[in-house]
């Protein structure tokens, strides 16, 4: 059991062995989460500090929760409220912030690439918890856990990752880890919402939904994100919902026992069927949200020792 | 429904590229068999006595004022005018008050067509939103509504980006899109075509360049989309060197021009006749002949009448206020008679462009002489002079640039699926 990079930054650099690593002990975590002692001391004397210079509230109360539970002292900053306003740069946060020397910085930002840069500059751990269009790990190490304990194991299954792919951060970690693990992937939307060139990514790529659900052991919604688009993608939420939202029809075109997934927050009548999404024998919604405490404590375990190891680096 | 033979007649095969004497039996609204000498059976016999018998016109591009200005036309009489002028199928535009831009519009649209009309209406829908180059339409749900092609008409999407977006999504469906081949800077405002003619009466005009910029422009789209695309009007020569070289590419791009460029040059607008104010302007005749002869090679696909009915009112005004486009459904065939008396265009090469090309680009079983296929037909005396007397068009809008032409040419029986719909 190998893990030793100093940061999360993304599913890319992870090799197929160390993706295991990650969820094997998640899944330790998973039983300690759900015992009446949730509360260890693997971070104590640690500091972790969550950056969100973009809104979240599932993401964070879930990185919050999995640092307090791992002993570490947690602190929140909201960085749309702060210092950038008054027109700070990103580089100079981050040496503000490296001066106080924290061990862990978790951190979400609007644009692709911003948390990389960040991480240069800190003498930390950095977890990606978002960075723009790129990549969002404990994301899909987070469904990664999901459908493997759904599914039994997590290679050679058929999965279709439908919606907005253009503007999702979380579809590109995905398609990473699941190409990783040896996984036949499907991308399903409309053409508008499909980054160009998506095909050298190892996938096939459908505009009908019908066709590209055929036989899929998986079915990952993603969100209508709203808030990326400048106008234009598609004609109307209706005719969206028409031909790529997941209802009960479309999904008979999947595998019988296919699971429904979906990061969250759902638009209900915009990508996803209420009452599909409410089934709890297809979907695995609620799940994800509970693996996704388990897949952060272990990313952050796993960093944490390797900080423990290098007390010298970090502390220089 | 009875049969019907029509004996003795010129019949013209766009699709054989063929003009025969012969006979032909209309049997359950399609065509049953075609040759000479053909038994009458029960069926009804008329003897065209050697009149043309040629698929019925498909017009692309047909605007009806309904919704919003049915004072100028509504669905009975622009109906009635294309029975009278041998047009089987009238497309229609978007460009209504309020546009057709909902399925709920478009079902509006359909219902009063097959009321009010005696030949086949088929919608097209705008691309986007109040055509205002913004948000794509509901291009799905408007297909299933039955809308047959989208365009904002002669308001380019200027917007690249909404364009390319909305291409991508037609693309997915298989939609085709209508361009206004058009460089909306240069032509704003405009009256007419740059040149002499235009110096000369002071108007407000545009270079012949603002076609072929629009055109290389949509053109760049295409290539990048992958789009079915049709530019609705192609009237210059500068233009079709970058049509040609489209097509030899292999991209899906068609074309068609207007009844008037193909008849009417910009030194017919005299003295500032309203009625001769079109959209594009009338060009040069140099560009006129070179447009012809694209239709010749078959370069430029479609011939449509892009029937634009305007009040008196619209018209009564100074040539740069007044509205543009004329009313042509009722007048298309004999004006484009005058191609074929004057050696430019063959039969066979007109109904190519009138009939079987814009049925191949909508798919539909019409415009050719083929058992089997729909028996939408026209028969005409090709020779027939007439003088045209606006006032006793069947439009509710009389604004032809023909008003008083000596012409050759009248429509003696119109055919909808069998139907007799005009004449007899």
């Amino acid at each position: 059991m190998r893990f030793d990079h100093r940061h999360l930054l993304g599913i890319e650099p992870l090799r197929p062995d160390e993706i295991v690593t990650i969820l094997d002990l998640a899944e330790q975590y998973v039983r300690f989460n759900r015992g009446r002692d949730r509360h260890s001391q693997v971070l104590a004397g640690l500091t972790q500090i969550n950056m969100f210079f973009e809104n979240s509230t599932r993401t964070q109360a879930s990185f919050e929760l999995a640092g307090k539970r791992l002993g570490a002292d947690v602190m929140n900053m909201a960085m749309q409220a702060s210092s950038i306003k008054k027109g700070e740069t990103l580089i100079d946060t981050a040496l503000t912030l490296n001066a106080m020397r924290p061990d862990l910085l978790v951190v979400r930002h609007p644009q692709s690439g911003a948390v990389d840069l960040l991480a240069q500059k800190v003498n930390c751990a950095v977890i990606n918890a978002g960075d723009g269009r790129h990549e969002h790990p404990t994301q899909a190490l987070l469904d990664a856990l999901t459908i493997r304990r759904a599914k039994g194991r997590l290679h050679r299954l058929n999965i279709a990752i439908c919606g907005d792919i253009a503007h999702s951060r979380v579809a590109r970690s995905n398609i990473l880890l699941l190409h990783k693990m040896e996984n036949r992937i499907r991308l399903i939307g409309p053409p508008t919402l499909m980054p160009t060139g998506i095909e050298a990514f190892g996938v096939e790529v459908y505009d009908d939904m019908r066709k590209g659900l055929e036989d899929v052991d998986v079915v990952m919604m993603l969100r209508l994100q709203k808030e990326r688009m400048d106008g234009g993608f598609i004609p109307s939420e209706r005719e969206y919902y028409h031909r790529y939202g997941l209802d009960a029809e479309k999904l008979a075109c999947a595998a019988p026992d296919a699971i429904v997934m979906h990061p969250g927050p759902m638009n209900r009548g915009v990508e996803i069927d209420g009452t599909l999404a409410d089934d709890i024998n297809r979907s695995v919604i609620q799940d994800q949200v509970e693996m996704g405490v388990a897949v952060r404590m272990a990313a952050m375990e796993l960093l944490a020792r390797n900080l423990r190891a290098r007390p010298s680096e970090v502390r220089a | 429904m009875t049969a019907t033979l029509i004996r003795n007649a010129r019949l013209i095969d766009p699709e054989a590229q063929s003009d025969t004497i012969g006979d032909l039996l209309i049997e359950a609204g399609r065509i049953a068999a075609i040759g000479p000498g053909l038994p009458a059976g029960k069926a009804q016999v008329i003897d065209a006595d050697g009149a043309c018998l040629a698929p019925g016109i498909v017009d692309l591009g047909v605007k009806v004022g309904e919704p919003g200005e049915r004072h100028k036309e509504s669905y009975g009489s622009a109906g009635q005018a294309a029975a009278a002028g041998g047009v089987t199928t009238i497309v229609t535009r978007p460009d209504t008050h309020p546009c057709i831009d909902t399925p709920e519009a478009l079902e509006f649209i359909r219902r009063r067509a097959v009321e009010a009309a005696p030949v086949h209406v088929l919608p097209m829908a705008a691309l986007t939103k109040g055509r205002e180059g913004r948000e794509m339409t509901e291009i799905s749900f408007l297909m299933d509504a039955g809308a047959v092609a989208f365009t904002d008409c002669d308001a380019v999407v200027t917007d690249t980006k909404v364009l390319s977006r909305a291409m991508t999504y037609a693309r997915s469906l298989n939609a085709l899109v209508i361009g206004h081949p058009q460089e909306p800077g240069l032509s704003h405002g405009a009256a007419a075509t740059s040149g002499k003619f235009a110096s000369l009466r002071g108007l407000p005009s545009v270079s012949p360049m603002a076609e072929r910029m629009g055109l290389d422009r949509d053109i760049a789209l295409v290539e990048m989309t992958g789009v079915r695309y049709h530019a609705d009007q192609i009237t210059t020569a500068r233009a079709l060197p970058a049509l040609d070289r489209a097509r030899k590419n292999g991209f899906a791009v068609t074309a068609g021009t207007s009844i008037h460029h193909l008849t009417l040059n910009e030194l017919d607008v005299a003295d500032y006749r309203t009625f001769f104010k079109v959209k594009p302007p009338l060009r040069s005749e140099d560009d006129r002949q070179a447009v012809v002869a694209a239709i010749r090679d078959g370069l430029i696909d479609v011939i449509g009448s892009f029937h634009t009915p305007q009040d008196e009112e619209s018209k009564r005004l100074p040539f740069e206020e007044a509205a543009s486009g004329a009313v042509g459904l009722e007048t298309m065939l004999p004006v484009l008679l005058r191609l074929y008396h004057s050696g430019e265009l063959t039969l066979p090469i007109l109904f190519r462009a009138l009939a079987l090309n814009p049925a191949r680009l909508l798919g539909l079983d019409t415009g050719r002489l083929a058992t089997g296929a729909a028996a939408d037909l026209v028969l005409f005396d090709p020779d027939k002079p007439i003088i045209l007397d606006r006032f006793k068009l069947r439009s509710k809008s009389r604004n032809t640039p023909f008003d008083g032409a000596r012409l050759q040419g009248r429509v003696l029986g119109t055919w909808v699926a069998g139907k007799r719909v005009f004449g007899g």
